[in-house]
């Protein structure tokens, strides 16, 4: 027999059927154990920390029930915040779509070389490289009121005077929307693209045999075949949106006076400026609950799928 | 098999070993004590120069380390906070005053008096103890004062001989300067909510300067005339389109950009900054100036600001060595190195920073901060970044003609009195 006496034992101790059924688990342990320590405990503690009054400002926290969730709930600058956070992620999830989409179809058109097609997604897919302060910084140049897109403007006489981009709580939400889009359409582009080039081409020469126009291919076999894709990516960029903080905060820092007051800002302001760690517990645990309302559409769409 | 599964399991083991060993070699020798100093100021002074004097601070004393922990001055903030919640705070802790309140009472800083004591410390060298309910929390290392910056070609170009001494001169100036069609400002407003301490600097500043005060008895006074003139004061300056637009999202170093591209004529700074304004820009005249006051004040102005705090973490398991540094660098001899070094004020009465003799502008700075005493209200209250900011939302609507001065003193006076 090859088996030493050892092995022999070994196998003898633990049943075939028994290794057999806890493989998996074992394989899957390592992330398993990652995932519990670093998510799945944290998040626990936050739900626990919000049910709390004041947790580490005070040493002995008592449990409140729901008294941070109505706090909260009726706080104006939360509503603010919402209204903001929704308008800043339905347009930046819209338009990123519909930009991302007219660059994959400029991408992929027939004319296109290969070579050209490579280099230019790489110059595309730039502003998604960057980090969020380097956009901040960028951005904040640019939109200067003494920089150049003022600069731009006025000499094309398409405004008056200078503009205050990030200061006017008029205009300041749009700017930031604008920049946000900016920022994230490379992935929708990059995704659509390899959508696009998964078309089968017999589609498009039945469509034309069958004399349809260019706006009939795009409607009826163009979107319809992506349909996946973009709900996937929809869903996924708007958990994503939905959770800002690093952009709002380098730009604006939800000025003026809350006009780009997002969920994220809204958060850590509750924790490090007015150390009211319960509240921006309960401000997480919302902004949670709102993101798996999201995430549980996109898991039962993938689940429908397969 | 077996061979080649004892093999893997001696080199997984082994991998472990050197994995986990790296993490505990901290401590060289047994013994050896290793300290950690968390602080912002090692990226703001010359490279070196901070690491320099803790080596001479272990030459001097053997058997104690001292590691640096060095980031930006707003992740600092929220590494001291988030470091005493979990425990694991460095054990000389760098302090803003105006963390000094809610780090106190979160527990995270210890009360120095018992090691003031214990080492017969003589208090009286120190420029200006933060204090909590009678308790010493921090000691101020290097103050950086905030004194006006004037431009003085632009003085020159608009026909202004004198440098502005009260309120109705710096109006006057501030409109000679003022040129849209140039894109040149009389002044400039940093008033961008993420780190509001423009209410501070350029705002408040103005009441200090003529020796009143936003407080009384320690609690808010912010619907006193004094607070109320001063708010008017900026609001006509404003209206009159004498100041660089975008303020509301304008940071700190945003207005020191415009002053260094020539952009406005006068702007409120620290001290710190001379070096790097004559960095950017070479050719660029400049002066420093006191604070104007209001006019026909005679007395002591107040001065605005910033200082480099040093404090003691309280879950420290080595106060003992921790103070011993932060008395080193206390030490007249030291202070005057590092102050001098970070071209700043001294912590220690009895130091004085060497550029002060050699540099006529920051002598001139030495000057008004000799003449002046330190005025900063925010320090030691409750949640000051936040009183700013709230007070901040308050001025930015009243800019915007959305409420008057008396409304936005009076809402800023309600949300503050939440706090206290």
């Amino acid at each position: 027999m090859a088996f030493s006496k050892k092995e022999r034992s070994l196998h003898l101790l633990i049943s075939f059927r028994t290794r057999r059924a806890i493989a998996p688990y074992l394989y899957q342990a390592p992330t398993i154990i990652l995932l519990t320590v670093l998510m799945l405990y944290p998040i626990i503690v936050v739900v626990r920390y919000s049910l709390m009054d004041n947790v580490i400002m005070n040493k002995h926290p008592a449990f409140v029930g729901l008294q941070n969730y109505i706090a909260v709930l009726s706080d104006a600058t939360f509503r603010a915040s919402v209204g903001n956070t929704l308008y800043f992620t339905v347009m930046s999830v819209i338009f990123h779509l519909m930009v991302g989409l007219a660059f994959a179809m400029l991408l992929n058109a027939k004319v296109v070389k290969p070579l050209v097609r490579s280099v230019l997604r790489v110059l595309y897919i730039m502003p998604w490289v960057f980090t969020a302060t380097i956009i901040a910084i960028i951005w904040r140049l640019l939109l200067n009121p003494s920089g150049v897109v003022n600069y731009i403007l006025q000499s094309m006489g398409i405004i008056g005077e200078n503009i205050e981009w990030f200061s006017s709580s008029a205009v300041a939400i749009h700017a930031l929307t604008f920049v946000n889009i900016w920022a994230g359409y490379p992935f929708y582009m990059v995704s659509l693209l390899a959508g696009l080039q998964g078309i089968p081409n017999d589609l498009y020469e039945a469509a034309i045999i069958d004399g349809a126009s260019e706006s009939q291919k795009f409607w009826h076999i163009t979107i319809p075949q992506l349909s996946p894709i973009i709900i996937s990516i929809a869903m996924l960029d708007f958990i994503w949106t939905m959770q800002v903080f690093s952009l709002v905060w380098m730009t604006t820092g939800g000025g003026p006076i809350h006009a780009t007051e997002v969920l994220g800002t809204y958060t850590y302001k509750l924790a490090f400026s007015t150390y009211q760690f319960s509240m921006a517990s309960t401000s997480a645990v919302i902004i949670l609950v709102l993101s798996m309302s999201v995430a549980f559409f996109y898991v039962r769409h993938q689940k429908a799928r397969d | 098999m077996i061979r080649k599964r004892l093999l893997v399991l001696l080199l997984s083991l082994t991998l472990l070993s050197v994995a986990l060993s790296s993490v505990g070699a901290q401590t060289t020798k047994a013994g050896d004590v290793t300290i950690e100093f968390i602080q912002w100021w090692a990226p703001e002074l010359p490279a070196g120069s901070l690491r320099a004097i803790m080596d001479d601070f272990e030459a001097q004393n053997p058997g104690i380390k001292v590691k640096l922990i060095s980031g930006p001055y707003s992740n600092t903030h929220d590494q001291i906070v988030t470091g005493a919640a979990t425990g694991t705070l460095s054990d000389v802790v760098g302090l803003d005053g105006a963390w000094v309140n809610d780090l106190a009472k979160q527990g995270a800083i210890t009360a120095l008096d018992p090691l003031m004591a214990a080492t017969n410390y003589d208090a009286s060298q120190v420029a200006a103890i933060i204090k909590l309910n009678g308790k010493s929390y921090m000691f101020p290392v290097a103050s950086f004062v905030y004194p006006v910056f004037i431009n003085l070609d632009l003085f020159k170009a608009a026909g202004i001989a004198k440098l502005p001494t009260n309120r109705t001169e710096f109006l006057q100036d501030a409109t000679k300067l003022t040129d849209k069609s140039k894109n040149q400002y009389g002044w400039v407003l940093p008033l961008s909510l993420q780190t509001p301490n423009g209410v501070q600097n350029d705002v408040m500043s103005w009441v200090w300067a003529s020796g009143k005060s936003m407080l009384k008895d320690g609690k808010p006074d912010l619907t006193n005339p004094d607070v109320i003139n001063t708010l008017k004061y900026i609001q006509s300056m404003y209206k009159k389109g004498l100041i660089s637009p975008g303020s509301f999202a304008k940071q700190e170093q945003d207005k020191v950009e415009e002053f260094v591209n020539g952009r406005v004529g006068m702007m409120i700074d620290t001290l710190a900054h001379i070096n790097m304004i004559r960095e950017r820009n070479p050719k660029l005249n400049f002066a420093i100036s006191a604070l104007p006051a209001v006019d026909g004040y005679s007395g002591r102005r107040g001065l605005p600001y910033a200082a480099w705090g040093i404090g003691i973490s309280e879950s420290s398991q080595h106060k003992a060595e921790a103070w011993k540094l932060v008395s080193y660098l206390m030490s007249p001899e030291v202070n005057s190195k590092l102050v001098s070094i970070a071209h700043a004020f001294p912590g220690n009465v009895k130091a004085k920073p060497d550029f002060v003799a050699t540099d006529p502008l920051f002598g001139k700075g030495f000057e008004i901060f000799q003449s002046g005493n330190l005025a900063n209200e925010f320090v030691g209250l409750p949640v000051a970044e936040q009183l700013m900011r709230s007070f901040d939302e308050e001025i930015q609507l009243m800019l915007d003609g959305k409420q008057t001065a008396e409304k936005a003193a009076a809402n800023a006076q309600a949300k503050w009195l939440k706090s206290f």
